[in-house]
Formats: structure tokens, sequence, C-alpha cells
């Protein structure tokens, strides 16, 4: 059983702050490191994997403190988010080269070709992989020791849906082993699908830790604003406003449109639709006006 | 402190075909000039020194460290491929280590073997100029190949600061000002090189000595010193 401990972690940048504090703890099983981009997710697992020195506070790995530490690396698996690898070395050299310099031989390497389905294309030189099977032979480069500890971050991105799927797959599996598995992603479909257990960064900050459905229902319960324009504005306007899923309603002269805040968003998506049709109203646009990550994130830091 | 992993990744790395090409060109030029020379003066000994002094151990070796000392490590770092590497169990001294035994064997070869060639194809090794340039050529090998790695690891610009180290403060400040010359991988090894040689055609500013300690000191301090930049090289983030 592997526990990471991040402790009350500051890192500072000059006058920038990309963590600001974070305390928290990675057992066993899959976490997800959700954040927006910048949030500073990279920077802390780049300190989780004792490439970055904490400005204050400590990282250890079960009591044992990651920074300058080489020997912290025999339990540690490791797939950065940088493409760049060693491109002129055909796959199944890079891998062998990896377990080599684990003082293992071809037999893990191979072994771990196989974990991520990529024996097919490992005679290939790397600067012709896609970027799907570049993050596959990084992740086997990552598990030629079979670490206890696996950092991966934002491995999803690039990635088409197939290989998405697999590599998820074997994330799960790695996580049902009794590994501790930590990714970090700013996409919440894919923190949501793998991991149960998530932390939530935003700008430098420790926002939410805990199970994924109590964050996700924070996140989808928050006032929803949308912008409606229809053939008859007032009039839905004054039939939306009855309802009680809706908090608040502005007409925007200058828009020629609704401003509406909604509370309950199931309630609110279904009632649009019925009013309007109900009144003889048609809908002419209906677009979410918040709906960027950042502002999921930020109401949730709020909350 | 040696790791043949590390060593295997970075011979393939130097010796990729476009750098091996950089590598190349100057050595390629170097015997160009010697079989000319020769075709067009005869073999002339002062002719002989002046090539092999003046653009094979003052331009040629300092330029092919650069490209070796500083190819061994500063594209990894800057890409970031030097992870692989880094999260591994293995002694970051030893990663410097190995790799500056590489610089150094790929230095001495794209250097030395040349300097050899062209001193033969010039007057034949006449007063063992041919051996003793090579001999300066094996020489300063050592200590650029270790001056040049260390830059790498320091800054992304290790190539700029060591050409203008090689062409500005070697050739031209060691041409114009009598102290900078103490100051010169070159002249050490050319201290070493007039021990080998009998007639008068090699000669240093610095007595062998001290030549002999300069030398020492700065590849053992480089090379200490890239261990501890390695030690606690950050790999920060794209963000």
């Amino acid at each position: 059983m592997t526990t990471l401990n991040i402790d009350h972690v500051s890192r500072w940048f000059g006058n920038v702050v990309a963590v600001n504090d974070i305390t928290m703890t990675i057992g066993p099983g899959v976490t997800g490191l959700l954040g927006p981009n910048g949030a500073g997710k990279s920077t802390l697992i780049n300190m989780m994997g004792g490439f970055l020195a904490p400005s204050t506070g400590s990282v250890t790995l079960d009591g044992t403190p990651v920074w300058r530490n080489e020997q912290i690396y025999k339990h540690i698996g490791i797939v950065p988010e940088r493409e760049a690898m060693y491109d002129f070395l055909t796959g199944r050299e890079f891998v062998v080269a990896n377990a080599e310099l684990h003082g293992l031989g071809a037999k893990a390497a191979q072994r771990a070709l196989a974990t991520v389905e990529m024996e097919y294309a490992q005679d290939r030189k790397i600067s012709t992989y896609s970027k799907g099977m570049r993050q596959r032979v990084k992740m086997a480069s990552a598990l030629v020791h079979e670490p206890s500890l696996l950092l991966l971050d934002e491995p999803f991105n690039g990635m088409d849906p197939r290989q998405r799927m697999q590599l998820m797959d074997l994330l799960r599996r790695m996580g049902d082993e009794g590994r501790t598995v930590l990714f970090s992603s700013h996409i919440l479909e894919e923190v949501e699908q793998l991991a149960a257990h998530i932390e939530v960064i935003v700008a430098g900050r420790h926002a939410a830790s805990g199970d994924f459905r109590r964050i996700r229902r924070l996140m989808t319960d928050r006032p929803h604003r949308y912008l409606v324009r229809s053939s008859d504005d007032r009039t839905l306007a004054a039939a939306l406003i009855a309802d009680p899923s809706t908090a608040g309603i502005e007409v925007d002269l200058a828009e020629g449109a609704l401003r509406i805040q909604a509370v309950d968003f199931g309630r609110f998506t279904a009632l649009l639709p019925r009013v309007a049709r109900d009144h003889g109203i048609r809908l002419l646009t209906v677009s979410p006006s918040d709906e960027s990550l950042e502002s999921v994130f930020s109401y949730l830091v709020a909350a | 402190m040696y790791d043949p992993t590390v060593a295997r990744l970075t011979y393939r790395a130097l010796l990729g075909r476009r750098r091996a090409l950089i590598l190349s060109a100057l050595p390629a030029l170097l015997i160009v000039l010697a079989v000319a020379v020769r075709a067009l003066s005869g073999a002339d000994d002062q002719v002989a020194a002046d090539l092999l002094g003046g653009f094979a151990l003052a331009t040629m070796v300092p330029i092919i460290g650069v490209i070796a000392g500083t190819g061994a490590i500063g594209p990894e770092i800057d890409d970031g491929s030097v992870v692989y590497l880094l999260a591994k169990p293995v002694k970051r001294p030893t990663i410097i280590c190995t790799k500056l035994i590489v610089a150094i064997a790929v230095t001495m070869a794209f250097s030395a073997i040349p300097t050899l060639l062209a001193g033969l194809i010039l007057n034949g090794n006449g007063q063992q100029i041919a051996v003793a340039y090579t001999v300066a050529a094996l020489v300063a090998s050592i200590a650029y190949a270790a001056m040049f790695l260390l830059l790498g690891t320091i800054t992304r610009h290790a190539v700029v600061f060591g050409l203008v180290y090689a062409l500005v403060w070697e050739a031209l400040f060691g041409s114009l000002v009598e102290g900078a010359r103490t100051l010169s991988v070159q002249q050490w090894a050319l201290a070493v090189a007039q021990k080998v040689t009998d007639g008068d055609l090699v000669t240093s500013d610095v007595g062998l000595p001290t030549a002999v300690i300069l030398l020492t000191v700065v590849t053992a301090g480089a090379t200490w010193f890239a261990g501890q930049k390695l030690r606690t090289l950050k790999l920060a983030g794209e963000e």
C-alpha cells in the first residue's frame, strides 16, 4: 500500500504563485486531479514526481521525501505530459532502455508493451507514432518496473475515443490491483468515468476533495445562466419566472435577448421548451452563457 | 560511474544523421585543406604546424567539443525527454559521467583522428607535428567536452555560449591578450603537446605543470558541477 502525502505544499515562480498551500493524501486506487488549464496541476505533479522542489511544505511517499531522492523511482512510474521522447528509437528499444535503467531486462519491457497493446508497432520508430501510440509507449515505459505509484499528467490529451477507453481500462485495472494511480485532467467527463475520488485544483488552490458524485452534484446544482432569444421575449419571461426553477430574468434590450438565471438545471431545461410551445413562442437562441470549465470551477471554489 | 544504457542513448542521439553530418563537416574540410596544401606547396613543417595549430586545434576541436558536449545533454533537457533518465533509480552523477565519457569519445574521434590524418598528409609526421597536435586534440577534447557538457545543463543557449567561448575567447582574445592565453584550453593542450614534439614548432604560453593542474581542475570541477545541476534540475511544467 502506497500513500503519497502532500503537506502544506506551495510553489512559486518569482512573483507568481503556482501552487498555494495544498495538503492532500493520495492513497491506493485511481484519483483524478481536476482543474482548468493553468491551475497548477502540472506543477503539483512535478513536485509529486520529485522534479520540482516545493517552495514550502513537503511531498513524501510512505514517509520518504521524493525530492532529491533517486531511489524513490523504484516505486514511482511517471507518464509526463510533454511529447518529447527518444524519437530516433523504436518503441521496443525505448521501453527496453527504460527497463535497463531500472536494472531489468527485455522481458520486463516486453510485458509492459503487451500490457499497453503496442507489440504490433514496437519495431517502428517512435517518430512515426501517432499521439495515442506515443502515449501508450510512455505508459509502457512507466510500467516496466511495476511501480506502486503511477503519476500521469494529462494522459488522455490527443487520444481518440477508442484509445481513451483502452487507457481508462488499464488505469482502472491498476487501481483495482491496489496501486496508487493519480492522473490529471481538465476535462470533467474523463475524471468522472475513471476516478471515484477526485481532487480539484483551481488557481493553485485546493478547491475540493472527495467523492466524485458529491462534487458533481455541487457542479450541476449551481445556478446556470442562459441567453435566450425568442419571438416574444416578454411573454416567455413572464411564464418562466412563475416557475421556481427560475431565479431571475433580465431583459437585455441592447442584445434583444433574455438573460435567465436557472437554479434547478434539470427542471429548467424541461420547462423552457414546454412553456414556449404552450404559448406559441418560437425559440431562436438558447445558449448557456457560463458553461466554461473556469466558471464551473470558480463556482466550486466559492461553494 | 558508468551506465551502458545512458551511454547507448547518448551515442545514438549524438550520432544521428543530422548531427553526424555537422560533426563530419569540419574534419572533412581539414582533410581537403591538407590535401590541397600538400599538393600545392609540398611537405613543409611550418605550414603543417600552422594549419594544424591555427585551424585544427584552434577552431575545429572546440567547435566539435561544443557540438558533442552540449549535444550530449542539452537537447534532452530542452525538450524534456531527460525525464526518462531522471525518473530512474540511477545516480545523477552517474548520468553525467556517462554522458561525459561519450562526449569525450565523440569529440576525440571527430577531432583527433582527422588531425592525425591531416598531419600525415601535410608532412608525414615530420618533427612529430602530426602526433603532437593529435595529442593536443585528445587532451583538449577532454576539457572541452566537460566544459560544454556543463554548459548544456546550465543554459538553453549552450551552443551559442560555447561557440562564443571557442571563437571569441580562445581564438580572438587568445591572440590579442596575453593573460587570456593562460586561461585557454588550447594553450593547456599545447603545453602537453610541446612535451611530445622534439622541434620547436609546437609551443605553449603555459608551463606544463600549470596546464595539467588547470586541465584537471576544469574537467573535474565542470563534471562535479554538472552532476549537482542535474540533481536539482527543475523540469517545470508547461503551465
